[in-house]
This record gives C-alpha cells, sequence and structure tokens, in this order.
C-alpha cells in the first residue's frame, strides 16, 4: 500500500507538471488521488486496463464494408453487438467465467453473424440506401431468446437470435435425412426424443419497420417500458411499439414549412431510463431538450432547454459546428446525461438547464487546428460517449485511435490507444500524452503528428464489469481492468 | 458577436501542408505566435483573405456531394450557417457592397442553367460565361436573407445563383477534381442503372436526362426533400418564385410522378 502511494503520487506529480495547469488545480487533483487512494474510493485511478482481444482483419487495407458503424453490449454484458458498413451485425458472446483462470474474465467469441441490412435503391430520388447499420439497441431479455433493434438510414428491423441445441430424433414417418418412409414398412412405433446437437444460433428478423422516416436516422431507443421505441432522423422523431409495423407517431417534427429557413437539425435522441413519458434529443445548434410525451401528443414544445451561454473568447467561425452534439446518453441512474460536442464532454444535471455541471476536455489541442479539420472533413465527425456501469467514469474516443476515460470523482483523466501493438493478453497500457505546443517530451506525440484517419467514433462499457469495447476503423478492441 | 479584431481570431494555415509528415513548417497558430516576431506578422495573410478562402472552401463543400448517396443534411446544414454567418460579417463590414458595384448585369434568362451543365467540361464552362466570382453569390445569399425580393430580384437570383456556384467551382484551385468527382459520379450512376434488371422502370428513366437528379442534388445539398427536379434547387436560392421556367419544369415532374405512381401500383 505504501508502495502504491509513493508511486500515485510521483506519477502525478510528473503529470501536473507536464500540463498547463494553474498549481490551484493541481492542489485539487492532488488532494482527490489521495482520498482515492486511502479511502479506495476505486475510481478510475485504480483502474489498470489491460488488453484483452482484439477481432476483425489484420491487414492496413481496409474494406469498406467492414468499417464498424456502432458497438452495444447487452443488458448483462454478455453478449457484444458490432454493426458495420456492410450492413453486417456480429454478436460476441462472453464465455463462462473460467475457475481455475481466476486473473481474467471470460473471451468474447463470435455467436452469431447475420446480414441485417441490403443496398436499397431509391428510385424516386435515384440515390443509394445506405445497408450502412447506424445503431443496434438491445432489448432486455425475457425468455431464452435475445432481441435487438438494428437500423440503418431508413429502415429499423427487430431482429430475434435464437439457440437451437437439440433436434428431434426416431420420427416413425420420416428417415434421419428427411425422406419420407413408405408407411407400410413401419412395424412398430415409436416416440421421438430430442438429442443434443451442436449449438446453432439462428437470427430472423422479426419486424421490419420501415417508411417513416424521409431523412436519416441516427438514433433508436428502447423506452422503459419495453414494448415502445423511439427512432429519429434528422428533422423528425418517431414512436413505435415493437409489435406494430405498419403505423408510427411522430412526436417531434422540426422541419421548417420553407426548407430554406432550416438551420439546426436533430442529431440524437434517447429515452429517459427510468420515465416512460421523457426522452431528450440533441441539436446540431449545441441544445438539449427534454419533452414530455404527457404534455401533448407533438412534443415540438420542450419541457426544458439545456443550453450552454457561449464563451465569447473562443468565438469563431467554426463555433457553431464544434458545438454541435454528435452523442447523448443518459447516465444509469437517471439524474444526469452526457453530451458530446466535438472538442468536449459535458455532463448535465437533468434540474439544472442554464449550464453543465462537469465539462471534459478532449482534445482541446484541436481548437487551434480547427480550419484545417474543416477543410479535411473531421470537424464533422460524430464521437460517441459512454458511461461505466456506476455512472462514475465517461469515455470517448478520439483520433490517432486514441480515447480518453475521465474520472468524475476524483477528476482524473486518462488518455489511451487502441492499436495492435499491446496485443498481449493482460499487457497493461501505458497512458498517451498529447503535446499540444512548444517541447515534445519524450514518449508524447505532437498534435501534428496524429494520423486523423484512425479515428474512435464508437465504444462501449460493460454493464457491470469494468470491460470495455473500442472501435477503430475495422477492429473491435477489448479491454479489462488488471485483476490482481 | 462578430470579430473586431484586427489581428485574426482564428488561425491560418498552409491547407496543404497540414498533415504533411516530414515537413516542419513553422506553424502560424495561436495567439502567442501570432504576437510574435515581425517575419511572423508579415507571413499570415489579412483577415479579409482568411475569411474570403473559408467562404470559397464553404461553398465548394456545399456543392461537392456524393452522386449515389444522399448528402449528409446536418454537415450541408453546418456548413451552410457557416457561409450566413460569414455573409453577414461581411455585410456588416460593407465588404460586399463593394464587391457588389463591381459586378456587370448577367440577367439574360438564356443563361439559366440547363440540366445537363454537369456534364460539360470546364473548359466549356469557362468559355461560355464571364466569371464574376462569388460576388453575386453573396449578393442573392444576402437578397434571400434580409428581404422579401421582388419577383425581378428573385428571377435575376435564381438565374445568376446556380450559374455561379458553377462558375465557383471550376474557379477552384482543385477544379480539376471537382471535374473528376462529377464525371466519376456520373459514371456510377450510369453504371448503377445499366445492372439493374430491365424493366419498364429502367425503360422510363433511360430516356431521362440522368443530369436531372446530379443538378438536384447539387443545388438542393442540403435541402434534401422529396420532391424532384432542379426547380426546386433554384428555389433555395431565391424567395418563393413562380417563374416561368420553373413551372415548365413542375408539370414535367407531375407528369414523371405520375408515370411512376402508376408503375409502382401495378
Amino acid at each position: 500500500m505504501q508502495k502504491k502511494w509513493v508511486v500515485f503520487f510521483c506519477v502525478f506529480w510528473w503529470q501536473g507538471s507536464n500540463d498547463s495547469l494553474p498549481s490551484a488545480e493541481a492542489v485539487m487533483f492532488l488532494k482527490f488521488s489521495l482520498r482515492s487512494v486511502f479511502y479506495g474510493a476505486g475510481g478510475g485511478n485504480d483502474i489498470q486496463w489491460c488488453f484483452s482481444q482484439v477481432k476483425g482483419a489484420v491487414d492496413d487495407d481496409v474494406a469498406e464494408a467492414d468499417i464498424i458503424s456502432t458497438v452495444e453490449f447487452n443488458h448483462s454484458g454478455e453478449l457484444l453487438a458490432t454493426g458495420d458498413k456492410g450492413g453486417r451485425v456480429v454478436i460476441f458472446q462472453q464465455e463462462q467465467e473460467n475457475k481455475t483462470q481466476s486473473h481474467s474474465r471470460g473471451e468474447y467469441n463470435v455467436y452469431s453473424t447475420f446480414q441485417s441490412h441490403e443496398p436499397e435503391f431509391d428510385y424516386l430520388k435515384s440515390l443509394e440506401i445506405e445497408e450502412k447499420i447506424n445503431k443496434i439497441r438491445w432489448l432486455p431479455q425475457k425468455n431464452a431468446a435475445q432481441f435487438l433493434l438494428s437500423t440503418n438510414d431508413k429502415t429499423i428491423k427487430l431482429w430475434k437470435i435464437s439457440e437451437r441445441d437439440k433436434r428431434p430424433e426416431g420420427y416413425n414417418l420420416k428417415e434421419e435425412d428427411g425422406r419420407y418412409r413408405d408407411p407400410t414398412t413401419v412395424t412398430t412405433l415409436r416416440v421421438p426424443v430430442f438429442r443434443p446437437m451442436d449449438l446453432m444460433v439462428e437470427a430472423s428478423p422479426r419486424r421490419i419497420f420501415a417508411n417513416a422516416h424521409t431523412y436519416h436516422i441516427n438514433s433508436i431507443s428502447i423506452n422503459s417500458d419495453y414494448e415502445t421505441y423511439l427512432s429519429a432522423d434528422d428533422l423528425r422523431i418517431n414512436l413505435w411499439h415493437l409489435e406494430i409495423t405498419d403505423r408510427s407517431f411522430n412526436i417531434v417534427d422540426i422541419k421548417p414549412a420553407n426548407m430554406e429557413e432550416l438551420t439546426e437539425v436533430i442529431t440524437a435522441a434517447e429515452f429517459h431510463p427510468n420515465s416512460c413519458n421523457t426522452f431528450v434529443y440533441s441539436s446540431s445548434k449545441g441544445t438539449i431538450r427534454l419533452c414530455d410525451m404527457r404534455a401533448s401528443a407533438l412534443c415540438d414544445r420542450h419541457s426544458k432547454l439545456f443550453e450552454e451561454p457561449e464563451d465569447p473568447s473562443n468565438r469563431s467561425f467554426f463555433s457553431e459546428i464544434i458545438s454541435s452534439i454528435s452523442d447523448v446518453k443518459f447516465s444509469h441512474s437517471g439524474r444526469y446525461m452526457m453530451t458530446r460536442d466535438y472538442l468536449s464532454v459535458k455532463i448535465w444535471d437533468l434540474n439544472m438547464e442554464n449550464r453543465p455541471v462537469e465539462t471534459y476536455q478532449v482534445h482541446e489541442y484541436l481548437r487551434s487546428k480547427l480550419c484545417s479539420l474543416y477543410e479535411n472533413d473531421c470537424i464533422f465527425d460524430k464521437f460517441e460517449c459512454c458511461w461505466n456501469g456506476s455512472d462514475s467514469i465517461v469515455m470517448t474516443g478520439s483520433y490517432n485511435n486514441f480515447f480518453r476515460m475521465f474520472d468524475r470523482n476524483t477528476k482524473r483523466d486518462i488518455t489511451l490507444e487502441a492499436s495492435r501493438e499491446n496485443n498481449k493478453p493482460r499487457t497493461v497500457l501505458k497512458p498517451r500524452k498529447v503535446c499540444a505546443s512548444g517541447k515534445r517530451k519524450k514518449d508524447e506525440i505532437s498534435v501534428d503528428s496524429l494520423d486523423f484517419n484512425k479515428k474512435i467514433l464508437h465504444t462501449a462499457w460493460h454493464p457491470k464489469e469494468n470491460i470495455i469495447a473500442v472501435a477503430t476503423t475495422n477492429n473491435l478492441y477489448i479491454f479489462q481492468d488488471k485483476m490482481n | 458577436m462578430f470579430l473586431t479584431s484586427v489581428v485574426p481570431q482564428w488561425p491560418f494555415y498552409n491547407l496543404d501542408t497540414m498533415f504533411v509528415r516530414g515537413l516542419k513548417r513553422k506553424c502560424i497558430d495561436g495567439e502567442e505566435d501570432i504576437e510574435g516576431t515581425l517575419a511572423g506578422i508579415k507571413a499570415i495573410p489579412s483577415y479579409n483573405l482568411q475569411r474570403q478562402s473559408l467562404l470559397d472552401m464553404s461553398l465548394v463543400k456545399l456543392q461537392l456531394c456524393h452522386m449515389l448517396v444522399e448528402p449528409n443534411l446536418c454537415r450541408s446544414v453546418l456548413i451552410a450557417n457557416t457561409v450566413r454567418q460569414i455573409q453577414e460579417e461581411m455585410t456588416q463590414d460593407g465588404t460586399w457592397q463593394m464587391i457588389n458595384t463591381q459586378s456587370t448585369g448577367q440577367t439574360s434568362l438564356d443563361r439559366l442553367v440547363s440540366t445537363d451543365i454537369l456534364c460539360r467540361s470546364s473548359r466549356e464552362q469557362a468559355e461560355g460565361k464571364q466569371v464574376p466570382g462569388y460576388s453575386n453569390f453573396n449578393k442573392d445569399f444576402e437578397d434571400d436573407q434580409t428581404q422579401d425580393s421582388s419577383e425581378t430580384m428573385s428571377t435575376a437570383s435564381s438565374v445568376q445563383a446556380p450559374r455561379n456556384l458553377q462558375s465557383n467551382v471550376w474557379e477552384m484551385e482543385n477544379a480539376q477534381e471537382n471535374r473528376g468527382n462529377f464525371q466519376k459520379s456520373l459514371d456510377q450512376i450510369f453504371e448503377t442503372l445499366e445492372n439493374k434488371s430491365p424493366n419498364s422502370v429502367e425503360d422510363l428513366f433511360s430516356e431521362v436526362d440522368n443530369s436531372y437528379y446530379d443538378l438536384d442534388t447539387m443545388l438542393t445539398g442540403m435541402m434534401s426533400n422529396t420532391k424532384m427536379g432542379h426547380c426546386d434547387g433554384l428555389e433555395t436560392f431565391s424567395s418563393p418564385t413562380t417563374t416561368t421556367s420553373n413551372s415548365n419544369c413542375k408539370s414535367d415532374l407531375n407528369e414523371l410522378d405520375h408515370i411512376v405512381e402508376i408503375l409502382v401500383e401495378s
């Protein structure tokens, strides 16, 4: 314990002296850090992340269809689903924990792969409808089968994933290979019995929810009543019942009468985890609106509007673009919500609308590069964010295959890299640092050396354990904390 | 709120070399550098120039959209808002007024962009039309935003805007690339249509000039709408118009809609 304290103190001090932080803040860091070490808060600073697995092709030549477009754990964390640009869904299942291997949790192996969406062609507009899976959301498990919703730009599908590990044998009228027997040859009767067979996982589409969206669907969210869900596109949000495919209710419509007046679009939407009448949606202007479906059928008037006033010292032509919210996620408790804009992650208390309670800078060193990022379109990248199971740590991605975690209790943050270089299991990941300007220290990376083609847009955190799934362009990395 | 200081608030890069590795170029970024050496100050392009180049870049972005896949509405809206913001600032500065007086009147209806404009090479474009630059586009936006234009004004705007967009595109340094993109996209469209199994729908569309839809997606890039045709594109740059050119297009479109409706139902 003593050694840990000394090492920790040194690490902190080194980090503190390299950041351009005012000393008052450094003292606060020290206070929080020491407190957590001595009192064992079990926050992010104590987590040592280790490489566990990597899925996907090894070569650098990325096939476009293999680009991962969404990652999602199911409610128990046993299953991990990914969607790609080719319209496929791959589900991984965690192995049952091996009692003899107590130092690592079960590995994730492929459980099922299926083609969820196919490319379509809209003849009226002469445009292709991409088969890229934009979002996957799991339904809570009610019986032996698993259900998930997957969506592309226009159509949402409900998939049932079921296992088959037994088959009937011993029919009277059928041979084992299926051929019918001549009835006259049957002399005795027997009762068919179930015999075990190799596990077969089948995925079948149970519902197809189509033709309700003119614009591109960016979000789906299942309600806490587990009967309804919402789907949001750029200008509208629709409410569906999971059983009914030919009807949906429009609950938000921000399309102006004259499209020339369009200045704002919907970027993300989510149902509250506990209140089945409440949902939020974020916009390209950096606002979040909370709506109550009990207020009216069409929730065009928000119940709450969350918006932080602009910082005049940071104003530029790109202010609006970087304020555009790319993702919004409620905390598991339902008390907070997190939003991701281009440079930061903000945590909002639902009871306070005028400003976020916490703001974390993801890659502030990019602020001086906005013009170039605008030119190469990187400024429009939509990063997602996620909470850990206890709502104490939030995670989001960045460039150069870096991803960042922020501990809300200790106020410490860490930058890690998803790369094949650290691919020995149980190798602890080394924290990374980007040098914003001036002298570059050893092991630091200068901003100009960052690879902006290697972006981590999608990350997911296991609902209960410290296991994270991080998607690079075409690979899925699984990291877990070091178990002692 | 507008940027009022003379010193540029946002840094300007040699955009071509930004991500070239190994090229250790002194980046003119951050306020500390700007307030640095005299040499540094001289090297920084003027604020107006920077703003201008941002405007040009934004206009190019609005036009270059994937022909096969619907353009991203969010991206288009954000870029359009940026353009509007620059426009407003230029209006405040009085910059656009200066440029506006230089523009000549090219209001001939004959110059109305035809549907196959994108199929032509840039050389033909340059020969056929004068190039007043972005100014008229600015003017149109300005008209768009601040007045309820009279019909004549809006007609002129609607005529000029698409054509000037074209001029802008071909003017750009990377016009070569743009042309390539357009051509490539057109090829893709043709290929896709050819690959579909022959049926009545394909026969229907084979007679229609495919660039019809290109113009639609180009001009209405941000205005993803359910109607088709370049008429709607023109509408986006002017107040609601009821020009004769539009009405002709609309009747054609209605016919097309009607035919498709029949096919779909059968």
